[in-house]
């Protein structure tokens, strides 16, 4: 249960598995709880169909004695519920709330209908003549916590990593920002998950994560470009 | 005048006007368009909607086969570019909330029940409702008519986010974004009207003797439904209104460049969209309730429990709206209350669903085809409702957020709602409405090849959505992690199975017209319920009884102990 959703993509981020484990929780209770109804609901239409002879119970459930077949699983699910709001919130404070102090930041800019991202360079800061600006594709060196600074040219995107469990909508007029950390080399997909216009669905890229050594050799082979550093 | 539809496709002596094809009836304005009988304007609400829904099932149809198949040309459309796909998705949703779910759910249900189960002979404001109606139909004309014009009908998705939605240079619908918002607006008017009516019939034109909590739990639900919309629609249609100006004139309400702000529109938004799932669940929920007390000729376990939970449903839909925006970018703290909200929203909902289930126990239960509706709503619904959680939690939506996840779960609540519990009221309406009985055999097999083929749809998109397939996506061919062919044999699976859910539907209009005609005649109280509509003649005249009936009971009282008959009208003295 716990890897429901790595049978599906992998686990790239430090706070990818506490998302799984998440949703592992709330699937393991109304799973549950679900089963437990639907199989309730069938077997009852199975044991009281029409029988010739036999009449149906009155039965008001408005007395004491009848209400507690509501009002026990009630509490039960009041208990459920607790569970899953505790889990879900601590999980969000660590995602979207409580970020922790960056080794690097990086500009994402949406627009209609391209992602371009800034990487700070050899000397690791933003707004510098090294900045190396990519369109679509976001260079990332693995174990590293990273701040995201994401930004929207024109209507509102979103920032989407499925693999890192990561979403964040881009909204105008607004930098929002937020990190994660990749734990896995590798290249894999960034959606735009909020409707976008015409091209909403022509607006793939790609994150590449690599060693250290990797990534320093990638931040190497760019000279500082200032036509590409001035989309900033 | 008002006439009873069913004179009208029966031998009746309409002459040359008895016809099927009432759209190009020389009398149709008069007869069809200026009624002011309940019965009638729940038809035209009935037919607009259904026939609204052929539209929508159209578009569902274009659009999945041209996901499992990309760069096929659909049969009956050719290829589809993504503005085309982006408008279809757009406008599948909007019609299938506002023009199907809403005008059958509320409107239809609303004006034909209530005065017959209330025991009045129509609606205390005739006029307004036959206002109603006008407005709704102008409504659906203008929204079809947004496929017309240049630029193409709007694209921006049913939420119509700004700025996308505020700019023609971004969604490059000059005309068809506004044309959009014009029709939604003049929609909600239409509602408001209703919903005065309905609110105002169901308090004020009871039957003598009926107290308010011997009113059929249906007629509850619609009269709360139209309580959350017209509390709600408010600052949505300001909204709507800003909107326009921001794209006709170019202010900048939701402009950032202009000191606007995009966000305010999704809390306006959805300030009415959420309590608006609501205002149809309710009366969906209350369908049900009659059909499962009537065929399992049972009382309903705890009638006062079912509408305590209701109002505090209610009550609680209006503080979780934003839940459709953790990660909008709202403040991450505001996330941590709504949260809170939503997953309690659970326990009343939870709680209606144990006091159906609880209702089966110890019945005689008699799976007609309205019965089977009822239950498959019963089934889909606990699914809808417990993949909601995943959602509600704010941890977990982070991932699920806009995926085919969120698109499943919100159509295993909308399919039962505005498909499962409409047939299930049409069918168990039906013998009333139209004076016949729907065919039994034909019904069921229109039943399996609906339920079981909307299930084959959901599923595997339920699936997808777990392996990150976001939504409204064109193509999936530039996504790597979302082209992997075992993807595909899902896309295929669910898009077969949505053509086999559309053309059964054929089994049903079919049983609906011959029905009409080679129906078995129903009589009063074919189903043998104790409601008061089962006491008017079927269909009922016009005044709905010659002499209006006094209410002595309940509506649920089935099998009492001591009597004879397992049922118990609530009009008999004894």
């Amino acid at each position: 249960m716990y890897t429901l959703i790595e049978r599906f993509l992998p686990a790239a981020s430090t706070y990818a598995h506490d998302i799984d484990g998440v949703i592992a929780l709330v699937a393991i209770i109304v799973g549950f709880w679900g089963v437990l109804a639907e199989v309730i609901l069938i077997g009852l239409v199975v044991a009281f169909r029409e029988k010739p002879g036999v009449k149906a119970q009155y039965i008001t459930g408005e007395q004491k004695s009848e209400m507690k077949w509501i009002a026990y699983p009630h509490h039960l699910v009041l208990l459920c519920d607790v569970l899953v709001i505790v889990a879900a919130v601590r999980v969000w404070y660590n995602v979207k709330q409580d970020l922790p102090p960056p080794d690097t930041t990086v500009r994402v800019i949406a627009q209609q209908w391209a992602w371009t991202f800034v990487h700070p360079g050899a000397d690791n800061k933003l707004d510098t003549a090294d900045d190396i600006a990519v369109n679509d594709e976001l260079r990332l060196e693995v174990n590293r916590t990273y701040h995201y600074k994401l930004e929207s040219r024109d209507v509102l995107h979103s920032f989407s990593i499925p693999v890192f469990r990561l979403k964040q909508d881009a909204i105008p007029g607004r930098v929002i920002t937020g990190w994660f950390e990749p734990t896995k080399t590798g290249t894999y997909d960034i959606q735009c998950t909020e409707m976008c216009g015409i091209g909403h669905g022509l607006m793939p890229a790609r994150v590449v994560i690599e060693s250290a050594d990797g990534h320093a050799a990638w931040i190497r082979s760019h000279r500082p470009d200032a036509s590409l550093a001035a989309v900033k | 005048m008002a006439t009873p539809i069913h004179e009208h496709h029966g031998e009746g002596d309409h002459g040359a006007h008895a016809h099927d094809d009432h759209h190009h009836d020389p009398g149709f304005v008069q007869k069809y368009l200026w009624s002011t009988d309940h019965k009638m304007i729940a038809m035209q609400y009935l037919f607009t909607g259904m026939f609204m829904a052929i539209i929508g099932g159209y578009m569902a149809y274009v659009f999945r086969v041209h996901l499992a198949y990309p760069g096929v040309h659909v049969p009956g459309f050719g290829q589809v570019n993504p503005a085309e796909y982006n408008s279809l998705v757009t406008n599948h949703g909007t019609i299938m909330i506002f023009w199907v779910a809403m005008p059958v759910l509320i409107a239809a249900l609303g004006n034909y029940l209530i005065p017959l189960m209330i025991g009045c002979d129509d609606m205390v404001f005739p006029r307004l409702n036959r206002l109603s109606y006008q407005i709704f139909l102008l409504s659906a004309i203008v929204l079809i008519a947004g496929f017309f014009v240049e630029g193409g009908a709007f694209g921006g998705a049913w939420t119509s986010y700004p700025p996308l939605s505020a700019k023609a240079q971004y969604n490059n619908t000059p005309l068809g974004a506004p044309i959009w918002l014009v029709a939604v607006a003049l929609e909600f008017i239409a509602f408001l009207l209703g919903g005065i009516n309905f609110v105002t019939t169901a308090m004020n034109s009871r039957a003598p003797g009926m107290k308010m909590f011997d009113m059929p739990i249906v007629i509850w639900m619609i009269v709360i439904a139209s309580i959350l919309f017209m509390a709600s629609v408010g600052p949505l249609f300001a909204g709507a209104i800003m909107l326009f100006f921001d794209q006709t004139v170019g202010t900048g309400f939701f402009d950032p460049n202009k000191g606007g702000d995009p966000i305010l529109w999704q809390h306006l938004f959805w300030f009415f969209g959420h309590p608006e799932v609501y205002v149809v669940l309710l009366p969906a929920l209350g369908v049900v309730a009659e059909v499962i007390t009537t065929f399992s000729r049972k009382k309903l376990f705890g009638y006062r429990t079912v509408l305590f939970t209701s109002f505090a449903t209610g009550l609680l839909s209006f503080f979780v709206w934003a839940h459709h925006q953790f990660i909008a970018g709202i403040d991450p703290r505001m996330a941590n209350v709504f949260t809170v909200t939503t997953v309690l929203i659970s326990v009343p909902i939870a709680e209606m669903m144990f006091v159906y289930i609880a209702t089966l126990y110890g019945g005689s239960i008699r799976l007609t085809t309205p019965m089977l509706w009822a239950l498959s709503f019963l089934v889909a619904f606990l699914i809808g409702g417990v993949t909601g959680i995943f959602l509600g939690a704010s941890g977990a939506d982070i991932y699920f957020h806009d995926t085919y996840f969120v698109l499943a779960h919100f159509h295993y609540t909308f399919v039962p709602i505005a498909i499962l519990a409409v047939f299930c009221a049409v069918t168990y309406w039906y013998p009333k409405m139209f004076g016949r009985m729907m065919n039994e055999t034909l019904g069921k097999i229109h039943f399996w090849l609906t339920f079981v083929p909307f299930n084959g749809i959901f599923i595997p998109l339920f699936i997808l959505g777990l392996g990150g397939q976001h939504r409204r996506i064109w193509s999936y061919e530039n996504f790597p992690e979302l082209s992997r062919p075992e993807y595909y044999s899902l896309r295929h699976f669910a898009s077969i199975s949505l053509i086999i859910m559309l053309v059964s539907q054929l089994i049903f209009i079919f049983n609906f017209f011959w029905s009409l005609k080679a129906g078995k005649v129903a009589g009063k109280n074919p189903w043998r319920a104790n409601t008061l509509e089962w006491t008017a003649d079927s269909p009922p005249p016009h005044g709905n009884w010659k002499e209006l009936p006094t209410c002595y009971r309940g509506p649920y009282e089935y099998s009492v102990p001591g009597r004879e008959s397992d049922y118990w009208p609530q009009d008999e003295k004894s």
